[in-house]
């Protein structure tokens, strides 16, 4: 019965324009098309007005690339000057300090320009960044999808989530009035006094700026990222992996680690490198803590800069043309690096999520 | 060896759906005990409670009391403990697919802690061997994936699977029902050797099956269990007119 009645609803309304002949017969008149018909005859194929669409979808996913081969060719044009006077020595060169005989690395009065400690404070704050927000963000992601109550998961989620919504300068301006003194106050001189013997942290800065604040407010900042991506392959785990370490007389530690977390491995793995590519370019809260010296220091606790850091705190003020044309070519390496690491990152999220609903049974 | 099941008062709810009602029977220590009835019946619903896995589900509630050898599982006995003694196979083969077929076999004993290698390498020979696959899979056990084998294959391997820990029931809910004729039959001849060894509960769509396969037949209707028999007189003479109109083929 339905299928017969679903086509009459629509039928009688189209009829009702035409309502001055009712006792129309079911089979149509050859002679005079009805007013729907004519209508529809009246308004052409569309053609033209169709591919107008499709090249102007065309044109915006193409915009796509073009924004990117634009960044890219002017970050290596505006960066000529300082590749043809340093070459790829800009990547590993020191300088020594005329006066006190120490390395040095980024001179501006003499123009002498490298890139080392900002390569160094860049992987120093995000592996420290990952080695403190990985486990919590796994920790969290395993107790959402687990075990954490349904009236309690939503609204958990969505916190975690708002997490990635603050802007990076309230970051760091929690950092520099909350974070920095605590850590000095109270942190510090604890990792000086206990560990101090490792060389990671020397008692040498007295501010509390430095590596370590900003590895702690980039983990703070990649935490949701790699929370809701690990949160997301281990939910695309299908639920037959689970039963089935419990059939065998699993614990629900054992389960989660036999069936959930080895099966979304992969994809773990890609929010983490994801998280990673995150805190690489991570650009206002790192400035405002890591003390913008541009040094090498073994200690976890002295100033250091970033890459990020060093474009965002000299870029108004650099002058001279080399100047400037350093920090641009410390800008394209950046933008290389992390471009790669995103586009790895990605694709090992999409090789575990993407069979998910196949594989759901 | 395997042991019998004594089910006592047995009800299970969904939420507020009651799907098992008073369910009341033995089954016999190493004989394979077939369990049919139409969709939705709840004889899934009842092997599930024989290893506790209905209450994985947070909504799930049970009550009553079901013995299996000696032991009340749901008075005396935490469910993992249960889940050791207990196998299960699925109606969709879950191997694990990031382990190799040897640690698919393996997962089991090394999920307790099992270290003793040499005995697990026969350990996992003898199960593969058991659930008839050894011959098919020798040659890559540490090379291929759980996920790379066949559907007949693979469910093979989650029989192996569960065999390794030597349960002394085996729980299998429709575990052919995904797979083609020429594995089902496999399936099947594996039920009629290995339940000389476990006392084997099996759920099945298939009535040829149950006919084929077991020596007792319980007919479910509606969350409850209708008639519960020898296999030959469900199919010959059933006592119940409901069990009669199922099994021509009348309703279901």
């Amino acid at each position: 019965m339905p299928e017969i009645r679903a086509p009459q609803i629509p039928s009688q309304k189209l009829k009702t324009p035409a309502a001055q002949k009712p006792a129309v017969p079911a089979v149509p008149s050859a002679v005079e098309p009805s007013l729907v018909r004519r209508f529809l005859l009246a308004r052409g194929n569309s053609a033209f007005a169709d591919r107008g669409f499709h090249w102007l979808m065309v044109l915006c996913a193409l915009s796509i690339f073009g924004i990117v081969a634009l960044i890219l060719w002017q970050l290596v044009l505006r960066s000529q000057l300082s590749w043809h006077a340093f070459g790829f020595r800009f990547f590993y060169q020191s300088f020594t300090n005329p006066e006190t005989g120490k390395p040095m690395y980024w001179d501006p009065v003499n123009s002498l320009f490298s890139a080392v400690p900002f390569i160094y404070g860049t992987l120093l704050s995000s592996f420290l960044a990952l080695l403190l927000a990985v486990p919590l963000a796994v920790g969290v992601a395993v107790f959402l999808t687990e075990m954490c109550p349904r009236a309690l998961r939503g609204p958990l989620a969505f916190l975690t989530e708002l997490l990635a919504a603050i802007p990076s300068v309230i970051y760091g301006l929690w950092g520099v009035f909350v974070l920095v003194p605590l850590l000095r106050e109270h942190v510090n001189p604890g990792l000086i006094q206990w560990f101090g013997w490792t060389g990671l942290f020397n008692n040498d800065n007295p501010t509390g700026l430095g590596f370590l604040a900003a590895g702690v407010i980039l983990a703070i900042m990649i935490l949701p990222i790699v929370s809701s991506l690990t949160r997301e392959v281990m939910t695309a785990v299908p639920h037959s992996q689970r039963e089935a370490v419990l059939a065998l007389g699993a614990t629900r530690w054992e389960m989660i680690r036999m069936g959930v977390l080895r099966n979304a491995r992969i994809g773990i793995v890609g929010a983490i490198i994801l998280g990673l590519g995150r805190a690489l370019g991570e650009t206002m809260a790192v400035t405002m803590v890591i003390g913008n010296t541009p040094e090498i220091h073994r200690s976890l606790l002295s100033n250091g800069s970033s890459m990020a850091a060093v474009i965002a705190n000299e870029f108004t003020e650099a002058v001279g043309d080399m100047h400037l044309s350093a920090l641009i070519e410390i800008g394209l390496a950046l933008f290389i690096v992390t471009i790669i690491v995103n586009a790895f990152a990605q694709l090992l999220v999409w090789a575990v999520t993407r069979g998910a609903p196949a594989q759901t049974h | 060896m395997g042991v019998g099941i004594e089910v006592t008062n047995l009800n299970a709810w969904y939420g507020a759906n009651h799907t098992l009602q008073d369910i009341n029977l033995n089954i016999p220590a190493s004989h394979a005990t077939a369990l049919i009835g139409p969709s939705g019946c709840g004889k899934s619903t009842f092997v599930r409670c024989l290893n506790r896995m209905h209450e994985t589900n947070p909504i799930a509630r049970v009550t009553g009391s079901v013995r299996i050898g000696d032991l009340d599982i749901y008075a005396e006995a935490k469910p993992v403990e249960i889940r050791r003694r207990v196998g299960m196979v699925f109606q969709r083969p879950n191997p694990f697919p990031t382990m190799s077929i040897y640690d698919n076999v393996a997962a089991g004993l090394k999920l307790n802690g099992y270290k003793n290698r040499r005995s697990l390498d026969e350990i996992v020979e003898n199960s593969l061997r058991n659930s008839a696959l050894w011959d098919e899979v020798k040659d890559d056990l540490k090379k291929k994936s759980g996920a790379s084998l066949s559907g007949g294959q693979q469910q093979r391997l989650c029989i192996a699977r569960a065999l390794a820990v030597d349960p002394e029931v085996l729980l299998m809910d429709e575990p052919a029902s995904a797979l083609d004729p020429v594995s089902t039959s496999k399936i099947e001849d594996l039920i009629f050797q290995l339940k000389a060894q476990y006392t084997i509960v099996i759920v099945t769509h298939n009535m040829q099956q149950a006919a084929r396969v077991a020596e007792k037949t319980g007919f479910f209707l509606n969350g409850r269990m209708v008639e519960f028999d020898s296999t030959h007189k469900i199919f010959t003479n059933p006592s119940d007119k409901r069990t009669e109109d199922y099994i021509t083929g009348r309703f279901g």
